[in-house]
């Protein structure tokens, strides 16, 4: 493997960054080269943050090119979408997308269109074969009463797909290093992850 | 977190950029570190924060950047090894300090560190290269690009800093500041953190002694020259014969590596880690051989133009591009390399960028702008704001903090946005020149940065606008870091909590009130009353962030009191969402509805709701 291209995608609060370090630590720990390139501040207030992460044997940029992705993880339909730009189906990007909508206050206010996730999906289908909605906001609410671990689960699903070549116990050693006090919780949501159909 | 205090030697570790400055200081000896928080080197200051006491050296939050570089000069003028940091905006706040500075020395190693922002992610008011301060203040200037380099150079940075009595400047930008990557750790020196000031700079600031120093500086600055030249970080990646050579800086090293590989093409290329006082000497070398080079630097064309003027003696002929193949805006970034890079080889990318931008600018996505988060004090104020200056002709000036973020519709308070505390003195002036009313917002941190001042002037110059500070009684924006109304230092200790209004009072200013934004009719009262004396007032909108709020409750097992709307009472005004802009409301067909997971049960919308069809949730 050249080099493995992520893009994790939410909103402020959806734990888009928190997943993406869990990602790049797994990575280390199977002995790879890592870099990510991250957003904090401003951006972080109810914003969209696309977070990259890169791995492999020796990469320099942590910005992942346009077209360039491999998995785009999305916490946000609507988010997907505007990461359409790392995919590509020359690279055979995967997107895998939380099908549960945080609408923005320029659609519920200031009136933009928010579009159905077969609209999303339609469009997506130019930049990519592999476009698969997941409802994991929803699974991980019934399961737990809050939505907070849906990137957990969203993470257990491409690792038990095989869309992410790390090994489940190098997450797991990182998950119980960078929260001991949630560990279980989000064993379990993350095994739940890996066994989606 | 704990893991920059690792003491696990050549161990490899995933570090932010601004956690391998703290761990370069670290391995430094460094005894006192000082900031102004501001993104993106915020983080630097939250790891001191957290690690401060146990690595046994002293941090503090000052109350400006201008105070926190002169915090840093004592410890290095005393013997103590020292390091300030900020943002952009925050150098141009210390300058005033840094330049007579220079001119004094130091006695310990100082490190002056700038993260520049490129694009604007964190920092609205204006996207600034701030390498040039390097030269007017004749200082050292080195450009790291990795985390493992944020590390190295802060070490070398001391070095060269004790050794030359000199500060020496480090110049992140975002996107070193917030990338991750491997650093390999080396030892933690436990450094003073107790000397003694020995007086004997006093004349080199001062008339007619000065002007020597300045020569003596000039001087310095030819023996770091030297040092620039032979410096390892100032280095030529595939020496090799070829007609094109590469020149680059910072970040974008990484993007020339990348898309020579893309490319398939493998370019000379000179990283210049050492960017003040150029290597002119190494540049000489590398450029002579060449027919074209090409300058990788964002923003301003700095090396560029200093190429321009090395190249007329070695290379006459030598076509120099630079910002004629790149832009003199943004960051950049492997694409528009990918590009500049095929103009000038012929070589094709195997992927057509151009028509995957375009096919990408076709898609239709809503926006999705940073906003004020649920329950935020700061749009219950504006909101009040709004509705008490409803028809009226008013230009409400804004400041820098969360606020900015009242800049978009429908809470449009922001009419300007400049710089910290700069709300209070533009108002002021529109307020002497037009028959306009005015409101100047400021918060907390902001009042205490540079706010005094801007008020004080207002005082002297009889002026009378509404102010307004937004106190949240924290520093909100840059991730919660505490200021001078709080009550608590960057240690964790207490110390004394300096009430805004009390400051307010005692310039004089006889219009002052505290008032709790949660109280939306008892604010918009204040400000209509305000607004229509002549008098200078101030309003201190007291609230804490309620993100901090939240959290704290929660640890506490307080239960958060959601709100609901009534659907048989709702006459669907919509004032809840369309004015208010809450974020926790949202419209579902006709119908106006709160999402209970976010609302923070600020009771501000049931307030405001002209039907009263909005209540607390009976659990």
């Amino acid at each position: 493997m050249k080099e493995f291209n992520i893009v994790v995608i939410g909103i402020g609060g959806q734990g888009a960054l928190t997943l993406g370090i869990v990602i790049a630590e797994a990575a280390l720990k199977q002995g790879y080269d890592v870099r990510t390139t991250e957003l904090h501040g401003l951006a972080q207030r109810g914003g969209s943050i696309p977070i990259h992460v890169r791995f492999g044997k020796k990469m320099y940029t942590a910005m992942v090119l346009e077209g360039e992705a491999d998995l785009v993880m999305s916490l946000e339909p609507l988010e997907a979408l505007r990461s359409a730009y790392y995919g590509s189906k020359q690279h055979k990007t995967v997107f895998v997308i939380d099908n549960d909508p945080v609408v923005p206050l320029s659609v519920s206010v200031l009136g933009e269109k928010y579009p159905s996730i077969e609209e999303i999906e339609k469009d997506l289908k130019d930049f990519s074969e592999k476009v698969i909605f997941i409802n994991a906001s929803d699974i991980v609410k019934k399961e737990t009463g809050s939505d907070i671990a849906a990137n957990i689960y969203l993470l257990g699903y491409v690792v038990g797909k095989g869309l992410l070549p790390l090994k489940e116990k190098y997450i797991l050693e990182v998950m119980q290093e960078l929260g001991p006090k949630y560990f279980e919780t989000n064993k379990k949501i993350f095994e739940m992850g890996t066994k989606h159909k | 977190m704990q893991k920059v205090l690792s003491d696990k030697l050549e161990e490899k570790v995933l570090l932010l950029g601004n956690e391998a400055i703290v761990r370069g200081a670290l391995e430094s000896g460094v005894g006192l570190v000082t900031t102004y928080p501001g993104t993106p080197s915020s983080e630097i200051g939250d790891t001191f924060a957290e690690i401060a006491k146990d690595a046994g050296i002293y941090f503090e939050y000052s109350s400006n950047e201008k105070v926190a570089l002169e915090v840093a000069a004592g410890a290095a003028l005393s013997g103590v090894r020292s390091m300030v940091f900020f943002k952009h905006f925050g150098l141009n706040v210390a300058c005033e300090s840094l330049f007579p500075l220079t001119y004094s020395g130091v006695k310990a190693g100082m490190v002056v560190l700038v993260a520049d922002d490129p694009q604007g992610w964190s920092s609205g008011q204006s996207e600034e290269d701030s390498r040039p301060f390097a030269r007017i203040a004749h200082l050292p200037l080195l450009e790291p690009a990795n985390a493992q380099e944020c590390k190295d150079f802060v070490k070398m940075a001391f070095e060269l800093s004790e050794k030359f009595k000199i500060p020496v400047m480090i110049r992140t930008t975002t996107r070193v500041a917030h990338m991750r990557s491997v650093v390999k750790l080396g030892k933690i020196v436990k450094g003073k953190t107790k000397g003694r000031f020995i007086k004997d700079i006093a004349l080199k600031n001062f008339p007619p002694y000065l002007i020597d120093v300045h020569k003596e500086l000039h001087e310095k600055l030819e023996e770091l020259k030297n040092v620039s030249e032979k410096s390892n970080i100032n280095f030529i990646s595939n020496n090799k014969k070829s007609k094109l050579g590469v020149i680059v800086s910072g970040v974008s090293y990484d993007y020339v590596m990348d898309a020579m590989d893309d490319l398939k093409i493998k370019l000379p290329v000179l990283r210049i880690g050492f960017t003040y006082p150029t290597p002119d000497k190494k540049i000489k070398d590398f450029i002579k051989k060449f027919k074209q080079v090409l300058v990788v630097e964002e923003l301003e064309p700095i090396i560029e133009e200093r190429i321009h003027i090395i190249a007329k003696e070695v290379n006459p002929k030598l076509m120099i591009y630079g910002k004629s193949h790149l832009p003199n805006v943004g960051e950049y970034n492997e694409a528009l390399v990918i590009e500049a890079l095929s103009k000038l080889t012929g070589k094709k990318f195997s992927m057509n960028l151009f028509a995957h931008c375009e096919k990408c600018k076709n898609l239709k996505i809503a926006k999705r702008h940073p906003i004020l988060c649920p329950g935020c004090p700061h749009r219950a104020t504006f909101y009040a704001a709004k509705a008490a200056t409803e028809g009226m002709d008013v230009v409400y000036g804004g400041d820098v903090g969360c606020y900015i973020l009242g800049i978009t519709k429908p809470l449009e308070t922001q009419d300007f946005v400049f710089s910290m505390g700069a709300s209070e003195g533009v108002i002021h002036g529109i307020k002497k020149t037009t028959d306009q009313k005015t409101i100047a917002f400021l918060g907390d941190s902001t009042f205490f940065h540079a706010g005094m001042p801007g008020m004080v002037n207002t005082v002297f110059n009889k002026s009378n606008p509404l102010i307004i500070v937004l106190d949240n009684r924290i520093t909100a924006m840059t991730g919660h870091q505490p200021n001078p109304g709080v009550g608590i230092t960057a240690m964790g200790e207490e110390t004394k909590a300096i009430p805004i209004e009390d400051v307010v009072k005692s310039f004089g200013i006889e219009n002052v009130k505290v008032v709790d934004p949660f109280n939306v009719n008892e604010m918009i009262n204040t400000i209509k009353e305000f607004i229509d004396s002549n008098k200078l007032s101030v309003i201190v909108a007291k609230r804490e962030c309620q993100l901090l709020a939240t959290r704290k409750k929660k640890a506490q097992g307080i239960k958060i009191v959601k709100f609901e709307i009534d659907q048989s009472k709702c006459q669907h005004i919509g004032v809840c969402l369309n004015k208010l802009s809450c974020p926790a409301i949202y419209k579902e067909g006709n119908n106006y509805k709160i999402d209970k997971d976010i609302c923070t049960g600020c009771a501000v919308c049931a307030q405001v709701c002209p039907a009263k069809a909005i209540h607390a949730v009976n659990e």
